[in-house]
């Protein structure tokens, strides 16, 4: 049987197995070689918070699902063209998730009687053989033989022979998609340089995967993506919490401030910590702290010794630092906090994303205590929000929240990185002692922003603290119009912000019509899917992502006004969503998912076509 | 001002604030704060490289009234902010003010990572085996029983001994002494400025208003000589208002002996060495209720010290043997990272 070659401009695969077969690894690979092609793309890694949950369950199941093309992509798909599985259970929670008439790449072996029963298969039910599979494009292959047969000369043990089975199942998808294997071999062979005997191995594999295609006759198709018409430049991939690490980095580096990281492990957050910890020689010191309070209140300590202080963590973590935050806003020193958002309440969903901590940015401190917000909308923009959370957070003199999730932290896209150069101006205003006048350490410019005075400057000794100050000289005061003066003062200082911040702009769509859909952090590309697409069918509506949620660019009211309805997507109860009605008194509606999972384009699609018309 | 570091000899009084000091009359912590004010201009550090770093309770007022740099934080991260500053500012000569609720209770955990870090800073813990500031309950270093206004029947909290805590969390520098007894603190506050490490101070402090007399045993003129035990390098373990009781050791265990016993000698006594961590170890625990009868001295004075490498020297070695091997940051080359492609 001949093979044919059909062109398509994009393809969703989702990979999926048990948490111990490396199929985030497989995933990532499968990533980095479409982004060096030159494909555009989108990537949505799903695993359990276990680090090994019971094999062979559906609690187990590990997943990674890749959307590529020729054409602009902006999510990582909502169903799948290709289901790769590994194993029963990773069919069973899947199949849902796969295309009329897509195709299912399977591993034989994880379809014995003992799998089908850990997947919770009924007796005598096997989904190979019972029909559920029928009108798909399924191909079998025993990985597990497979591999074992081409490693068989070698000495290694069985256990280490079955750990390179997702690289033979990567090989096929290679075959499949007329792909080179030269970056996945060039990353085997350095991550494993001290072991040759594994890299050749696992190398070994990875060929017969991508030769069983060309010599098996089980499938029929090869595909050709072609590469997407990106804006010239340079391109690397990216995921969002390692675009974040480097954004602060980055930051530290054109304002001149040393960064000092103080944070404490925390899923999904901790890649943050480890991709700082790798560049100490950028003058980046990280504390791995005692606990999520010593985390912030060492950063405190770090930008009263005239350091960028920055603390990362999630939800939990977050509610840990807050009573920290309350007196990072009271002293006005900068200082980044980083929130990786999470399933929650308490513990949640640790692994999966969610956006059900904006109002806990926005307003969760005792006290009034205004902290600005800004939210990445993509993983590379995690570079570029946080970098201007650095530069207010320096020139405001202000704690400010960056706000990540779960789904940006781990997703993957290609970036156009900038050099340098491209990098705007941040500016510390540092304090200078003045002759013959006592020093003020409240004392503001017009901006209402104070001076930073930094420790070892003779002449600017002075003593601050989470009391009310007297206005200007920082003074313990309890006198009640000083208090309430200070009070406006800090929040006018907030608000002032708004002067220095780029307005809103319509990211997609007309800039006037029936319906703006307004959304806020990783809803972006699902948002901007559904928005070209209905575009596309003639519907008029706009989309409008808000990068500043504390303080708002001052247009939003204008563009709230130019259309007749608003609808707000969040993956969360209804948060911006209170913002937005309390600030403009628009009846907004909402759409709201809390499963742990993005937005389907299709859901926001079908929502704004649902109310266009009513 | 100018920006020429001052080569005038300070005086007390630099050290000291147009803030009036709002403790109340008869506290004991005037008197710690008028010990620090003295010292601090033989210590050979300027006002501006000093910084005193508080968390809350009454004795967390203490940097509103040192002329120096400070920072009043929150309750129980005195400790933690410190870290903060002391990691990218080694020059600092930082100290930090903290009680016996805001570092063993609600900033237990700061003070024992700190401690096992060993920062050089400086830790004055005033302990008055109260809460002042909240008007009067019981604290986690009350003793068993007390009668608080939240402990009406008594608590039943068994107290914390601070310095064994210190020492099982591998503090560096040990030391205890007293606010009525100047010159003692004096120079146990120079011996932690000259230690280069973490120096963690008790101090008993009498808080007049809520635990009046906690300390009186040590510190009445007719009951401290029997009551307390000063400890000095090299010299054997004797206290006694005649001076005719010591402290020997029969294997591991401490004895009380009777100079005045023939068959006793001073020869026999436990030499005190502050270098020797199980000498210290027993000796934190001379921590008997001083009304039981038999009960050991409670010493005052320096436990332990030791030195060892201080966490910020670690770390910013570590930064800068890291631009040695790999040079100075290249930002460009960051942006970059690995694998990229060109589009045209």
């Amino acid at each position: 049987m001949s093979t044919t070659s059909q062109e398509l401009d994009k393809v969703t695969i989702l990979f999926a197995g048990d948490s111990g077969d490396g199929i985030q690894l497989t995933g990532s690979q499968f990533s980095n070689t479409a982004a060096l092609y030159g494909n555009d793309l989108s990537t949505f890694p799903d695993f359990p918070a276990e680090i090994r949950a019971p094999i062979g369950t559906v609690a187990g199941v590990s997943g990674f699902q890749i959307n590529f093309g020729s054409t602009d992509i902006y999510t990582p798909g909502d169903d799948c063209d290709v289901l790769v599985v590994m194993n029963a259970a990773a069919l069973k929670k899947n199949l849902v998730r796969l295309k009329p008439r897509g195709s299912v790449v399977l591993n034989v072996a994880g379809f014995d009687r003992r799998n089908l029963n850990l997947a919770g298969y009924g007796e005598d039910v096997n989904p190979l053989t019972d029909g559920t599979l029928d009108d798909l494009n399924v191909v079998q292959m025993d990985v597990t033989k497979l591999t074992r047969d081409c490693l068989k000369e070698t000495d290694l043990s069985m256990k280490e022979k079955d750990r390179s089975k997702n690289m033979f199942v990567l090989g096929f998808v290679y075959w499949m998609y007329n792909r080179k294997l030269d970056a996945t071999i060039h990353f085997i062979e350095n991550k494993f340089i001290k072991y040759p005997n594994i890299a050749e191995s696992n190398v070994k594999v990875l060929k017969a995967g991508y030769a069983f295609g060309e010599t098996s006759e089980t499938f029929s198709n090869r595909f050709e993506v072609r590469p997407a018409q990106m804006p010239a430049g340079n391109y690397r991939n990216i995921m969002g919490n390692q675009a974040t690490a480097i954004g602060i980095i980055s930051a530290g580096r054109q304002s001149g401030l040393d960064i000092f990281y103080g944070g404490y492990p925390i899923t999904p957050a901790s890649d943050i910590l480890h991709e700082l910890s790798k560049h100490k020689n950028f003058g980046v010191r990280t504390f791995q702290a005692e606990d999520e309070i010593a985390g912030i209140c060492s950063a405190i300590g770090a930008s009263f010794g005239g350091h960028l202080g920055v603390t990362a963590s999630s939800g939990p973590g977050i509610a840990l630092k807050t009573e920290a935050m309350g007196l990072a806003m009271m002293l006005e020193l900068p200082l980044v906090i980083v929130n990786v958002q999470r399933g929650g309440p308490s513990t949640g969903l640790p692994t999966k994303t969610e956006q059900s901590d904006l109002l806990q940015a926005v307003y969760g401190r005792n006290g009034e205590a205004p902290i600005p917000v800004l939210a990445a909308r993509t993983p590379s923009d995690c570079f570029f929000t946080v970098y201007e959370a650095c530069r207010i957070a320096v020139e405001h003199m202000t704690p400010v929240f960056f706000m990540s999730d779960g789904y940006l932290a781990n997703g993957a896209e290609p970036w156009r990185y900038p050099s340098a150069d491209d990098l705007g101006p941040i500016s510390p205003v540092f304090a200078t002692p003045v002759e013959g006048e006592e020093f003020m350490p409240y004392r503001r410019d017009e901006k209402l922003v104070r001076d930073w005075p930094i420790p070892g400057t003779p002449g600017l000794e002075h003593r601050i603290g989470g009391l009310e100050k007297e206005d200007v000289s920082g003074n313990v005061s309890y006198d009640p119009d000083n208090h309430e003066h200070m009070v406006q003062t800090r929040q006018a200082k907030v608000d002032k912000i708004a002067d220095s911040i780029p307005l809103q702009e319509i990211d997609n769509g007309l800039p006037a019509g029936k319906v703006l859909v307004i959304g806020w952090g990783s809803t972006f590309g699902a948002i901007k899917t559904a928005v070209k697409e209905l575009i596309a069918e003639g519907y008029e509506v706009g989309h409008a992502h808000l990068r500043y949620i504390q303080p708002m660019p001052k247009n939003i009211g204008e563009i709230i006004g130019n259309y007749d309805k608003v609808l707000i997507p969040e993956m969360n109860n209804g948060q911006l969503i209170k913002l937005i009605r309390e600030k403009f008194l628009v009846d907004a509606i909402p759409l709201n998912k809390i499963k742990g999972m993005p937005f389907a384009a299709s859901e926001i699609k079908n929502k704004i076509a649902e109310i266009y018309g009513s | 001002m100018t920006t020429e570091k001052i080569s005038t000899p300070l005086t007390a009084n630099d050290f000291k604030t147009d803030q009036d000091v709002r403790w109340c009359p008869g506290c004991g912590d005037y008197s710690i704060l008028k010990q620090v004010q003295s010292v601090m201009p033989d210590i050979g550090v300027e006002r501006e490289d000093m910084v005193f770093i508080s968390g809350i309770g009454c004795s967390s007022r203490f940097p509103y009234y040192m002329n120096t740099y400070g920072m009043h934080s929150i309750h129980g991260r005195a400790t933690a902010v410190a870290s903060g500053l002391k990691a990218v500012r080694p020059e600092l000569s930082v100290w930090i003010i903290t009680g016996d609720g805001d570092s063993l209770s609600i900033g237990g955990n700061h003070l024992i990572h700190l401690l096992r870090r060993n920062f050089d800073v400086n830790i004055l813990l005033f302990n008055n085996e109260i809460y002042g500031l909240t008007k009067g309950q019981y604290s986690p270093t009350s003793e068993l029983g007390k009668r608080t206004k939240s402990t009406p029947l008594g608590s039943v909290d068994h107290p914390f001994n601070p310095l064994a805590l210190s020492m099982g969390a591998d503090s560096t520098f040990v030391a205890r002494s007293l606010d009525r007894d100047p010159i003692h603190l004096r120079e146990i506050l120079k011996a932690a400025n000259n230690h280069k490490g973490t120096s963690l101070i008790e101090i008993y402090q009498n808080c007049n208003v809520f635990n009046d007399g906690a300390f009186s045993l040590f510190t009445d003129k007719k009951t401290k000589l029997e009551n307390t035990m000063m400890l000095e390098e090299g010299a054997p373990l004797i206290f006694g208002e005649n001076r005719d009781k010591g402290v020997k050791l029969d294997g591991y265990k401490p004895v009380l002996v009777d100079l005045n016993d023939p068959h006793v000698s001073e020869n026999d006594l436990w030499i005190h060495n502050s270098k020797d961590r199980t000498l210290a170890d027993i000796l934190v625990r001379f921590f008997d209720d001083p009304n039981v009868e038999g009960n050991f001295p409670r010493p005052f004075g320096i436990f332990y010290q030791e030195d060892r490498f201080t966490y910020e020297e670690a770390l910013n070695t570590q930064l800068q043997e890291h631009i040695e091997s790999a040079g100075t940051g290249d930002l460009s080359e960051l942006l970059k990272g690995g694998n990229t492609w060109t589009i045209t």
